[in-house]
């Protein structure tokens, strides 16, 4: 086995940090699903067209002449709006459904996503260009894009702000009673239409973040929505629901595995592995669970 | 059987062998017609009636249409060889040798998805619900990406399937050898379904499907039905898959073969448009999901994947039940079901 990754021990370091920086980011994603998964109960196939539909806000920008780190704070504004309109167009109507009904909603929503974007906006593969150039580390051999370490911070910046939020504020009372039982918190005078509009809404915008970061750390093209949405799936079920700090560390894993599968496999088969990734997990705690002769719920 | 039933059936053979002649330039439509209905009735089978929505059938379809394709090339020529010169004529098939390869590489493209299904299908139906179709749509998109990697099968450039035999002259052969292959297959599908409907095994997936706890409680052992289930969905697939790549010649690891944004939403789509969980529905729903996509494919060039989303949308929100649901709850009485209609009216009453 002459893998390159393993006769230069740097690339390993190399492999790591990527992974890791990398990782925070899907951590972020898989945390608006995992809030609305638990508030909601609904899982939404077009969570990574969200991402990509914010990545466009800020490459927009970026055409427009303004930096597109700006969009870490316009997207999410945006973003809001667009999953505030949704929810009132579409998600409203398959909350208290069977959730294969919301499955193929919101996959029917990604499908239109993914061709109004690429429409819009053509459908090469673009990036912008944030210029913040590089950091090189140990002698020069690990290359470091500022770029993704900005992104690492901006995320967890992003992260910790809303779990004061969800602890403090009104809303994020209201938003943590609807996820504990819709029903009693609607007997104690909370809207859970608004509660609801609003979780979808927060959500989008998390994506809205996610996605202006990776238009400058990584690519965008209309149609790479998919891996998204399963990444932050299988971050969130090894996490579970509303474990904050789980889904921070496995969405670090997810990155590492990702970069050493890249290294490993050859880049062709990463997407292949990340989807196979996620059948192992499901089949493994299916097993796991079937000793106790219980199943996944 | 029935007298109404005799003549209905035969009036659809007749119909179905005569659809060639009839509307002879339409035979490439007609055979995708009968690819689709195979499909949307084996996926009923089990997202229907077994009520695990499958997101992966288009593995199966994906993996017969490879197979017929290596099989039809491989048992003449080195497989390597042909994909690395992507369909150029060095190697050519005589009719004798397209017909023998094509013959077993669909005999082959059945056998082994069913295979597959039933390998996989004890780690993969033991999970539940929506993580059943989360799952399933990662293996058929895993799949894609996987065999968009794979050299020897063409890899990202694509592997061209062997063109029809040059010695044939008359023109229309080929489009009458995939119409009727096709017919045959669906032919078969439907007594296969069919007979299920009228058997035991139908009943066991329904207690699946109405509740799997009850079901084991009640002796019977799931697992082994489900994973039945799921070899027949393949079985069909697999064979609907290898007559595809044969005609349209050309196979692309994520774009024809597992083509889950296309083929892998039709079936499941078609199966809800016509009714889940009814014999007729699938075929129905197919047959007005194709008409209305090739009618209006044309017209909408390019919007057409945002139409495809918004009905999804719109049939899975204001239609779930489909046509059949819809008739069935309009008209009781057609489908076997007895109404009191003193129940009938103190329900309406209450409301």
């Amino acid at each position: 086995m002459d893998f390159l990754i393993f006769q230069v021990p740097m690339l390993m370091v190399q492999a790591s940090l990527d992974g890791i920086l990398l990782g925070i980011l899907f951590a972020l994603i898989a945390y608006g699903m995992a809030l609305q998964w638990g508030v909601m109960n609904i899982i939404n196939i077009a969570q990574g067209d969200l991402v990509i539909l914010g990545g466009y806000i800020a490459y927009t920008m970026y055409l427009a002449g303004i930096h597109p780190a700006w969009g870490v704070i316009v997207s999410p504004i945006i973003m809001y709006f667009v999953g505030w309109a949704l929810y009132k167009l579409v998600i409203n109507k398959v909350v208290d459904r069977d959730l294969f009904i919301s499955i193929l909603a919101t996959f029917g929503i990604a499908i239109v996503f993914q061709q109004l974007m690429n429409f819009i906006f053509g459908a090469d593969v673009v990036v912008a260009q944030s210029e913040y150039g590089t950091t090189m580390l140990f002698d020069n051999s690990v290359t470091l894009p500022n770029s993704k370490i900005f992104s690492a911070f901006v995320s967890l910046a992003y992260a910790i702000a809303l779990v004061v939020y969800m602890k403090k504020s009104k809303l994020g009372r209201a938003i943590r009673a609807t996820a504990q039982n819709a029903r009693a918190a609607k007997i104690l005078g909370v809207d859970t239409e608004k509660v609801y509009a609003a979780t979808f809404g927060i959500n989008a915008a998390l994506c809205g973040i996610a996605g202006a970061l990776i238009s400058i750390t990584l690519t965008l093209h209309p149609y790479v929505g998919l891996p998204y949405t399963v990444r932050s799936f299988m971050i969130v079920i090894v996490a579970g629901l509303g474990n904050l700090p789980a889904v921070a560390i496995s969405g670090m894993g997810l990155g590492l595995f990702e970069e050493f599968a890249d290294y490993i496999l050859g880049t062709e088969f990463r997407i292949g592995a990340v989807f196979m990734l996620l059948v192992f997990i499901l089949v493994y705690r299916r097993f796991k669970l079937s000793k106790k002769r219980e199943y996944l719920k | 059987m029935k007298q109404k039933d005799l003549i209905l059936y035969s009036g659809l053979i007749i119909l179905g062998l005569a659809a060639p002649y009839l509307f002879s330039a339409f035979k490439v439509q007609l055979t995708y017609l009968c690819v689709l209905i195979v499909l949307a009735m084996t996926w009923n089978l089990q997202g229907g009636e077994m009520g695990y929505n499958s997101f992966g059938n288009i593995l199966f379809y994906g993996l017969g249409m490879y197979l017929t394709a290596s099989v039809q090339v491989g048992m003449f020529f080195p497989l390597a060889e042909w994909t690395e010169s992507g369909g150029e004529k060095t190697f050519v098939h005589t009719t004798a040798q397209y017909f023998q390869g094509i013959g077993v590489g669909l005999l082959v493209a059945a056998i082994i998805p069913a295979l597959v299904a039933g390998a996989i299908g004890y780690a993969i139906l033991g999970l539940r619900g929506h993580y059943f179709a989360i799952c399933t749509l990662g293996l058929g998109i895993a799949a894609g990406e996987i065999a968009g990697g794979i050299e020897i099968i063409g890899a990202g450039q694509g592997f061209t399937t062997p063109p029809f035999p040059a010695e044939i002259v008359d023109p229309e052969a080929r489009g009458k050898f995939f119409y009727f292959t096709s017919f045959i297959v669906l032919v078969l599908a439907f007594i296969f379904v069919k007979y299920i409907y009228g058997s035991r095994f139908r009943l066991i997936l329904n207690a699946i499907r109405d509740n799997e706890d009850k079901a084991e409680a009640m002796g019977i052992q799931t697992m082994k039905y489900k994973i039945v289930g799921w070899m027949v969905s393949a079985f069909f697939c697999g064979l609907a898959g290898g007559i595809m790549g044969g005609l349209i010649g050309y196979i692309d690891s994520t774009d024809v073969a597992f083509d889950g944004r296309e083929m892998g939403v039709f079936m499941v789509l078609m199966a809800i448009l016509g009714g889940k969980g009814t014999l007729w529905g699938p075929i129905i729903g197919a047959t007005l999901f194709h008409f209305f996509k090739e009618g209006l494919w044309t017209f909408i060039l390019g919007w057409q994947y945002v139409a495809l989303g918004v009905l999804i949308v719109v049939i899975v929100i204001y239609f779930p039940e489909g046509l059949m649901g819809w008739l069935r709850e309009k008209y009781p009485e057609r489908f076997g079901e007895v109404i009191d209609e003193k129940d009938r009216k103190s329900q309406v009453e209450l409301k």
